[in-house]
C-alpha cells in the first residue's frame, strides 16, 4: 500500500460551493461569520466566494462586499472564483489575491456550462492567466467531471490529463480534479490519477469529490494513498447536487477531518470549532447537516 | 463546480447513469497494460459476499415496530436481489432450541472486545459469554448448525473508549477454536478509521486466516465504506451492511448505523468486483421497507436515484 501524506491541506468550499447550490439565499453577515468561524476552525484556504454574475447565481450576488468584509487570517488563503477577465478584474479590485477558474474533462459539460468547447474555454482562461501573472495573483485550476459527465457518461482519464495538464501549463499552481456527480469509485480515481500524474507532480494535485452516491471518503482515501495531499471538502456538506434533486454534494469537511485525524495526518483543523461553524451555518440555511460527524452526539 | 445555475439542464437521468454499467466498472476490468496497473488496487479479492443484516440488526435499532407480514415481505424481496446470506435471527438464548425447530439454518453468537461492553450488553464477563457460546456452538454443531461469530467493539467501546487489537484478536481466536466458522469484527459505534481498521486486522489476521473473517462497520461517523475498502485492500472478502442502512446507533441519538448496502454494492461494482448482488432489486427492497417504516433512506446512492 502507499504511504499516505503526513499532512494534508483541506481546501474549504462550503461558502462557495456549498453556499452557490443551497436553495436559501444567505444573507451578507452570515456568510462573512460562517468565514470568521471557519478561520478560527484553521482551515488554511477558504473559498469565499464567487464573481459570477448575479443573474446565473444570486447566493453570489455579494461578491464584493463578502471579499471586503471578512477578516483574512494571517497564514490563511482566501481564493474567489472567476469565470471571466471581467469577474476577475472586479475580483482584484475588491482585494482577491488568488482566483479559481473552471476548466472540465468533457466538451459537452463545457458547452451546456460556459457556451464554448474546451478549446475555446483554455483561450478565455489565457486571458486571466496572463492578467494574473501580471498582477501577481494565484490562479488554482478546476477540472470537472473527471470521473464522469451528466451529458456524456463516461470519460476518460487521458482526456482528464490533458486538460489539466493544458491549464497546468499555462500557470495554474494547484489543479483540483472534481468528481462532479459524485459517480466515481476508487478503482475509476485511482485510473484518472495514474493518467494525471504522469503529466503534472504530485503535489499540485488535488481532488474534489462529491458524496452523491456516498464514495467521496473512499475515493479520497486512494487518492491518499497514491499521494495527493490537497483536498477539496464543504463544511457540513453544504451543496447538494444540480444534476440531481434530493441528492447529497461535497464531501463534508467535518467527516473528511475525523479520517484524517484517525489516521494521524495533520490538517491544522480543529473539530470543535469546525463543528460549531457548521451548526451556525445550518441553522441560518434551516437545514440539517450532511455531516455524519456531526449528526452522531456520541463523543468518545 | 463552477458558475452552474441551480436548475437542472437537460442531462441523462440518474437511471440512465446508473445503468450504464460499462463506464462504472469498465476502469478496472478493461485495464490495458499490467505494467502501469497501480499496486494499489490490485490485490482485491474478486468475489465479495455480502451478509444482509438489514432484517435484523436493521429493524431491531428501528424505532418502529415491523408487522410481521412486512418483515417477511422484506425478506422476501432481497431474496430475489442476489444477496447470499440474510440475517433474519435476532438473538441467541438459553431457549435458542425453538427457533431452531422453527427451521433456522444457522446461529449467531454475540461476543464483545470490551469487559464493559460484555458487561453492560449481556450482564456478564468476556470469559463468562465465551464458556456460554462454547456449550451453544457445540450443541449447534452436533444438530448441523454453522455458527458465526460477532465481536463486537473492534474499534472502540461506547464506555471504555479505545481497545486494543490484541483484546480483539483474543475474543476472535477463542470464538474462532470453539468452532465458529466465520468472524465478524464489528466497529459496534462507528468510531474507526483506515488506520485503526489496519492495525486491529493485521493483529487479527495473524491468527485466523483472512477467509474467515467479515468486517462489519458502522456508519456513525461517515467512516464505513473507506474502512471497508481498508479491509478489502488488505483480503477481507465478507462484508456486513443493511438495505437502506437501517437502524440507528444506539448510544448516539440521531446518529446513523449501518452502511447502506446500496452504496456498498455500488463500490463494489465499481471496483469491478463479483457480489452477485443487482443493484436495482436491493434499492427496489430499500424503498419498500422505508415506505413501511415510514423514514428516508440512509443510503446515498438510493437519494441520488429515487426521486424525493
Amino acid at each position: 500500500m502507499g504511504a499516505l501524506p503526513k499532512q494534508v491541506k483541506i481546501v474549504e468550499v462550503g461558502p462557495r460551493d456549498g453556499l452557490q447550490n443551497e436553495k436559501n439565499i444567505v444573507p451578507t453577515p452570515v456568510k462573512v461569520k460562517l468565514i470568521h468561524m471557519l478561520s478560527e476552525a484553521g482551515l488554511p484556504v477558504i473559498e469565499a466566494t464567487s464573481f459570477v454574475s448575479p443573474k446565473w447565481v444570486p447566493q453570489m450576488a455579494d461578491h464584493a462586499e463578502v471579499l471586503k468584509s471578512i477578516q483574512r487570517f494571517p497564514g490563511i488563503s482566501y481564493p474567489v472564483l472567476t469565470p471571466n477577465l471581467r469577474g476577475f478584474q472586479t475580483a482584484v479590485a475588491s482585494g482577491a489575491r488568488e482566483v479559481s477558474i473552471f476548466g472540465a474533462a468533457s466538451e459537452l459539460f463545457t458547452k451546456k456550462n460556459i457556451n464554448c468547447s474546451i478549446e475555446e474555454s483554455f483561450q478565455h482562461f489565457d486571458s486571466i492567466l496572463k492578467a494574473a501573472q501580471a498582477d501577481g495573483i494565484l490562479v488554482r485550476g478546476y477540472v470537472s467531471c473527471v470521473l464522469g459527465c451528466p451529458y456524456e457518461g463516461k470519460i476518460s482519464p487521458a482526456k482528464v490529463a490533458e486538460v489539466a495538464k493544458k491549464m497546468y501549463s499555462m500557470g495554474c499552481y494547484e489543479i483540483s480534479l472534481g468528481d462532479t456527480i459524485g459517480v466515481g469509485t476508487p478503482g475509476a480515481m485511482k485510473d484518472m490519477l495514474s493518467a494525471v500524474m504522469q503529466e503534472i507532480p504530485v503535489a499540485a494535485l488535488a481532488v474534489h469529490c462529491h458524496d452523491t452516491y456516498g464514495q467521496a471518503l473512499a475515493n479520497t482515501l486512494v487518492a491518499l494513498q497514491m499521494g495527493v495531499s490537497v483536498v477539496d471538502s464543504s463544511v457540513a456538506g453544504l451543496g447538494g447536487c444540480p444534476y440531481a434533486r434530493g441528492a447529497s454534494g461535497n464531501l463534508a469537511t467535518e467527516d473528511l477531518v475525523y479520517m484524517l485525524a484517525g489516521l494521524g495526518i495533520h490538517t491544522g483543523v480543529n473539530l470543535q470549532k469546525l463543528l460549531e461553524a457548521g451548526t451556525f451555518i445550518c441553522q441560518a440555511l434551516n437545514r440539517k447537516t450532511s455531516s455524519k460527524v456531526a449528526q452522531a452526539t456520541c463523543k468518545l | 463546480m463552477g458558475n452552474v445555475p441551480s436548475a437542472v439542464k437537460h442531462c441523462l437521468s440518474y437511471q440512465q447513469l446508473l445503468r450504464e454499467h460499462l463506464w462504472i466498472g469498465d476502469s478496472v476490468a478493461a485495464s490495458p497494460d499490467p505494467a502501469q496497473a497501480s499496486p494499489l488496487l490490485s490485490g482485491l479479492p474478486e468475489d465479495v459476499k455480502i451478509v444482509e443484516v438489514g432484517p435484523r440488526d436493521g429493524l431491531q435499532n428501528e424505532k418502529v415496530i415491523v408487522p410481521t407480514d412486512v418483515k417477511i415481505e422484506f425478506i422476501n424481496q432481497l431474496s430475489q436481489t442476489g444477496l447470499s446470506v440474510i440475517e433474519v435471527t435476532s438473538f441467541v438464548s438459553s431457549r435458542w432450541v425453538p427457533q431452531v425447530a422453527a427451521g433456522a439454518t444457522e446461529i449467531a453468537v454475540f461476543g464483545a472486545a470490551s469487559e464493559s461492553f460484555s458487561k453492560r450488553n449481556i450482564n456478564c464477563s468476556i470469559e463468562e459469554s465465551m464458556e456460554k457460546f462454547e456449550e451453544v456452538v457445540k450443541s449447534a454443531k452436533h444438530m448441523g448448525l454453522p455458527a458465526r461469530g460477532y465481536v463486537s467493539c473492534a474499534l472502540g467501546c461506547p464506555y471504555e473508549g479505545n481497545i486494543t487489537p490484541q483484546k480483539v484478536t483474543e475474543v476472535s481466536k477463542r470464538l474462532y477454536g470453539m468452532g465458529c466458522y466465520e468472524i465478524s469484527l464489528g466497529d459496534t459505534i462507528g468510531v474507526g478509521t483506515p488506520g485503526n481498521m489496519r492495525r486491529m486486522l493485521d493483529s487479527v489476521m495473524k491468527e485466523i486466516p483472512s477467509g474467515a473473517l467479515a468486517v462489519h462497520c458502522h456508519d456513525t461517523y461517515g467512516q464505513a465504506l473507506a474502512n471497508i475498502l481498508t479491509a478489502l485492500q488488505m483480503g477481507i472478502s465478507v462484508v456486513d451492511s443493511a438495505v437502506s442502512g437501517l437502524g440507528g446507533c444506539p448510544y448516539a441519538k440521531g446518529a446513523s448505523g449501518n452502511v447502506a448496502t446500496e452504496d456498498l454494492v455500488y463500490m463494489l461494482n465499481g471496483l469491478g468486483l463479483n457480489t452477485g448482488v443487482n443493484l436495482y432489486k436491493v434499492m427496489e427492497a430499500g424503498d419498500f421497507i422505508c415506505k413501511a417504516v415510514n423514514k428516508t433512506t440512509n443510503s446515498k446512492v438510493a437519494q441520488a436515484s429515487f426521486r424525493a
